[in-house]
């Protein structure tokens, strides 16, 4: 092959195995969605028919379109049931192998104490929590290269958006202390 | 001429240094956009969406056309280097651009399907720009019930003529619409589904779900996969630009009829993704040598790029004239335009004529310096691939979480952000489209108003959607639509039976 360029090549050595055992099948995550819809559903067509459902003669009171909505999803997922537990095909095909499952995980749950942090010690204060332990403990990379990443990013983020965009963002403790 | 005029209008009101510096800003960060995993166009412009909020409404709407049009382009890069589409819509321009790229033949690759996205955004404005105020003229004289059917339209149609499984496409619409009814109901000032939540009265806003179940989710996905990858690099050089260009006329057709199939996918609900494999379809049917399709054909990616780019840019024609969004993209540039007070419809062409134009002059200029742009820049934009997904997940994280944050500034917000990341990626995963829910929840509320409206206007009486000519028409349509899952099998069987009848049926 004629290659005259240099090549980029990037690796990825903790890339999810192609014969990972499965965790769970897509079939069952389609009926556990359409019974999560389903109740939305009636939770939603209940509290609209408090509102009130009724047809004035001026047009639909509050709760009547929403209402028939919450009726039609209702109508939808209940097919969407039946169908996923009539088929047989469906039944073998994967959703999530164990090795993606982890995949996930690693940036579902960083992601998540982000999102607590954010509400004690700031925004600016959290991603360069998230973005340097990704980095060093996820993605292997050396400590310094992280550290300075990300803070790197959280001193451009917080210029762009607090100081030259006036977006101001959550803070904590430390931009407390530097007066912000 | 009253457009071309306009038009100058709108160029005098763009040529200022600030708008071209934001117009530079806006298509770089539009093209990182279209080149890093794990990000989109959609998503590129809502992350991006809250730093526009203390510009001026021109400039801002300049710099996120300006990203949406950097992301059509990065898409590109990515598929003819990598083999790996940065964008749905570009996975079409992988099937000749990276055999090209192998035979070493990458800057002309490049080069061709920069060129050809810049045919076809420009086919895609020429239309706007003539086509536009016309419609926008026209429908001024719409009143609720009018606007009621045209949103009926849009609605029927997705769910008609979408190619996913019918009930999907109703869980995901019917889901947007109640979300959309979160909060304070504007006709009657009633609270509802708030269930007693301070939090929800301000109802859902459709910028946070969007960076959820694009942002977040296309991480959570992205991660899925296996992250290696190896591809080429390529600088441009003038010579090659030129040899392309001077080729160029030979294919006129192609180019002629992927422009025609991006323009109407873009105005009707189908969007870039498949007017990018239609056009790469129709240019291999129609050629000589359909074999030579796949190995490397410098025609295969003039097809599908000129396609998704008409389509890309001629989505925003119904959302300019109507109100009513063409794309995913389209329907956030919508959101931003409420969020600075414009309200988007035929009222736009009248009462912000400086807007309107200074933002359609922008889609010419931007396309021109876009093209400048990308040619110079290949080798800086393919070495961000370099950089490990690693550091790049949680940096997009963060710019999701800032982008939510600012909209309401509240907190709630990036929780909210993270359970549609939930939701968006479990839907993708089993099927349920996202399109749909994202037009349904921008334009919930204003279809409803539309339809109480006219309720109030006629008393009450259904029959004022088909009170008259154009309304009923269109009323009529949209069912027509939403019931052609039936009704297209029956039609199909009616004229089977008719054709031996006539005896021209070939055995």
């Amino acid at each position: 092959m004629a290659t005259p360029e240099a090549e980029i090549i990037v690796e990825d050595p903790t890339a999810p195995a192609a014969n990972s055992p499965s965790v769970v099948a897509t079939r069952t995550v389609d009926v556990v969605t359409s019974l999560l819809l389903l109740a939305l559903a009636a939770l939603l067509c209940f509290d609209n028919w408090r509102t009130g459902i009724a047809w004035e003669t001026d047009g639909p009171q509050a709760g009547y379109f929403p209402f028939y909505l919450g009726v039609i999803l209702a109508g939808a997922s209940f097919y969407g049931l039946i169908t996923s537990l009539a088929t047989r095909t469906g039944a073998a095909q994967i959703f999530l192998t164990r090795d993606q499952l982890r995949r996930v995980m690693q940036v579902f749950m960083p992601t998540l104490l982000f999102c607590l942090f954010t509400q004690w010690l700031g925004l600016y204060v959290a991603s360069f929590l998230l973005i340097a332990g990704f980095m060093r403990v996820i993605g292997r990379i050396s400590l310094w290269k992280s550290l300075l990443s990300a803070f790197l990013f959280a001193i451009i983020m917080f210029i762009t958006f607090d100081v030259a965009f006036d977006v101001i963002m959550p803070k904590g403790p430390l931009e407390a202390a530097f007066g912000y | 001429m009253e457009a071309f005029g306009l038009l100058l209008h709108g160029f005098a009101v763009l040529l200022t240094w600030k708008t071209l510096a934001v117009m530079m800003v806006g298509l770089v960060l539009g093209i990182f956009v279209g080149v890093l995993p794990g990000l989109g166009g959609p998503n590129g412009v809502a992350i991006l969406l809250p730093l526009t909020f203390t510009m001026d409404p021109t400039s801002a709407i300049v710099m996120l056309s300006c990203i949406y049009w950097g992301a059509l382009f990065g898409g590109a890069i990515t598929s003819i280097l990598f083999n790996i589409p940065g964008e749905a819509w570009s996975v079409a321009t992988t099937f000749d651009g990276y055999p090209m790229a192998q035979q070493g033949k990458a800057p002309e690759a490049l080069t061709a399907a920069f060129t050809s996205s810049f045919i076809g955004s420009l086919a895609a404005v020429l239309l706007i720009t003539f086509l536009a105020p016309g419609i926008a003229a026209f429908a001024l004289q719409f009143g609720p019930p009018e606007f009621f059917a045209v949103y009926l339209l849009t609605f029927c149609s997705f769910v008609g003529l979408g190619r996913e499984d019918k009930h999907k496409t109703i869980i995901s619409m019917t889901l947007g619409l109640l979300l959309a009814g979160i909060g304070m109901d504007t006709v009657s000032g009633t609270l509802r589904m708030t269930f007693g939540w301070n939090e929800l009265l301000r109802g859902i806003n459709f910028l946070v779900a969007v960076i959820g179940l694009f942002g977040i989710s296309e991480i959570l996905l992205t991660m899925e996969e296996r992250l290696a990858l190896r591809g080429h690099t390529a600088s441009i050089s003038l010579r090659v630009v030129l040899r392309v260009w001077k080729d160029l006329p030979r294919y006129w057709v192609t180019l002629l009829r992927s422009s025609a199939i991006g323009c109407w996918l873009g105005i009707t609900p189908g969007g870039a993704i498949a007017a990018s494999f239609m056009g790469y379809n129709l240019a291999k049917r129609f050629s000589k040598d359909k074999d030579s399709f796949g190995k490397g054909r410098i025609e295969g990616v003039f097809a599908p790029e000129t396609a998704a780019h008409a389509s890309g840019t001629s989505a925003l024609l119904p959302m300019l004239a109507l109100g009513i969004p063409g794309s995913g993209t389209a329907a956030i540039l919508l959101g931003g335009l409420m969020v600075w007070g414009l309200n988007p419809g035929p009222l736009l062409f009248v009462e912000h004529k400086d807007f309107v134009w200074g933002l359609i002059a922008s889609m010419y200029l931007g396309n021109v310096v876009g093209l400048v742009l990308v040619l110079t820049t290949v080798p800086v934009f393919a070495a961000v691939l370099r950089v490990p997904f690693a550091a790049i997940a949680p940096m997009i994280v963060v710019s999701c979480a800032i982008g939510a944050y600012a909209i309401q500034n509240a907190m709630f917000d990036i929780w909210l952000m993270l359970g549609f990341g939930v939701v968006g990626y479990v839907f993708k995963k089993i099927g349920i489209p996202l399109a749909p829910f994202t037009l349904a929840l921008v334009l919930g509320s204003r279809a409803e108003d539309a339809f109480r409206l006219a309720m109030i206007g006629a008393g009450g009486d259904l029959r004022v959607f088909w009170s008259n000519g154009l309304v009923g028409s269109i009323t009529t349509l949209a069912l027509i639509l939403l019931f052609w899952p039936l009704i297209g099998p029956l039609f199909e069987r009616a004229t089977r039976l008719w054709r031996p009848a006539r005896g021209s049926r070939a055995a």
